[in-house]
């Protein structure tokens, strides 16, 4: 993705939230394994890693509409559609698969990765059939 | 979308870059145009011809003129 001043924030956005993810991901695992969490904040702490997470699809929001260059910004909404159809479509088979008991069950923060994972199979779909334009 | 965006520019001698300085878009952004993988949007459209001070319609080929020459 080319760098545009919106691309840049974006990015720095992104930066600090990965960190404060780490951060509450740490904690929380930390207070549950140790007993550490009074039973009135369980919800609350369990639920605190999952903000910063919200936090980058707040950021890619915002990016979408900071981004200036029209087609730069088609991209990412390629991007972002690629995202959201893989990691629906993963979700769908994998939920088939194990209501027949032919798979594990998968904890649901998993389509969280599968939709990341979607975001980079969106770009390389951008490079294969924009080329150059691609970024 | 057809258009003569290249030849446009080659006759300024301007490279891609300098003709996306001049629209404020990326060069992809004019790469893209000028492979006509991308149609730009109107208010671009109108930017690009009022930069080479042509109507629209002599920058880029609508398509259904196109389509209706090819019958």
């Amino acid at each position: 993705m080319l760098r545009t001043s919106a691309w840049i924030r974006y990015n720095w956005r992104v930066v600090w939230l990965t960190l404060l993810y780490a951060g509450f991901l740490i904690s929380a695992v930390y207070g549950f394994k140790h007993h550490l969490v009074p039973q009135p904040l369980k919800y609350p702490v369990a639920i605190l890693p999952a903000l910063p997470i919200i936090g980058i699809f707040v950021a890619i929001g915002k990016y979408l509409v900071e981004e200036e260059d029209e087609y730069v910004r088609m991209l990412m909404v390629r991007q972002v559609l690629w995202a959201s159809g893989f990691a629906l479509s993963l979700a769908t088979v994998w939920g088939f698969l194990d209501s027949f008991d032919l798979v594990g069950h998968a904890d649901g923060y998993y389509i969280v990765i599968a939709w990341f994972f979607g975001l980079g199979i969106g770009g390389l779909v951008n490079k294969f059939t924009l080329g150059d334009g691609g970024c | 979308m057809e258009n003569r965006l290249r030849l446009l520019r080659a006759e300024r001698n301007w490279s891609q870059q300098d003709l996306a300085e001049r629209l404020e878009v990326s060069r992809q952004s004019v790469n893209a145009i000028e492979t006509g993988k991308y149609d730009p949007s109107l208010p671009l459209a109108f930017r690009v011809a009022e930069l080479f001070d042509l109507p629209i319609e002599e920058i880029f080929v609508s398509p259904s003129r196109r389509s209706s020459k090819a019958i």
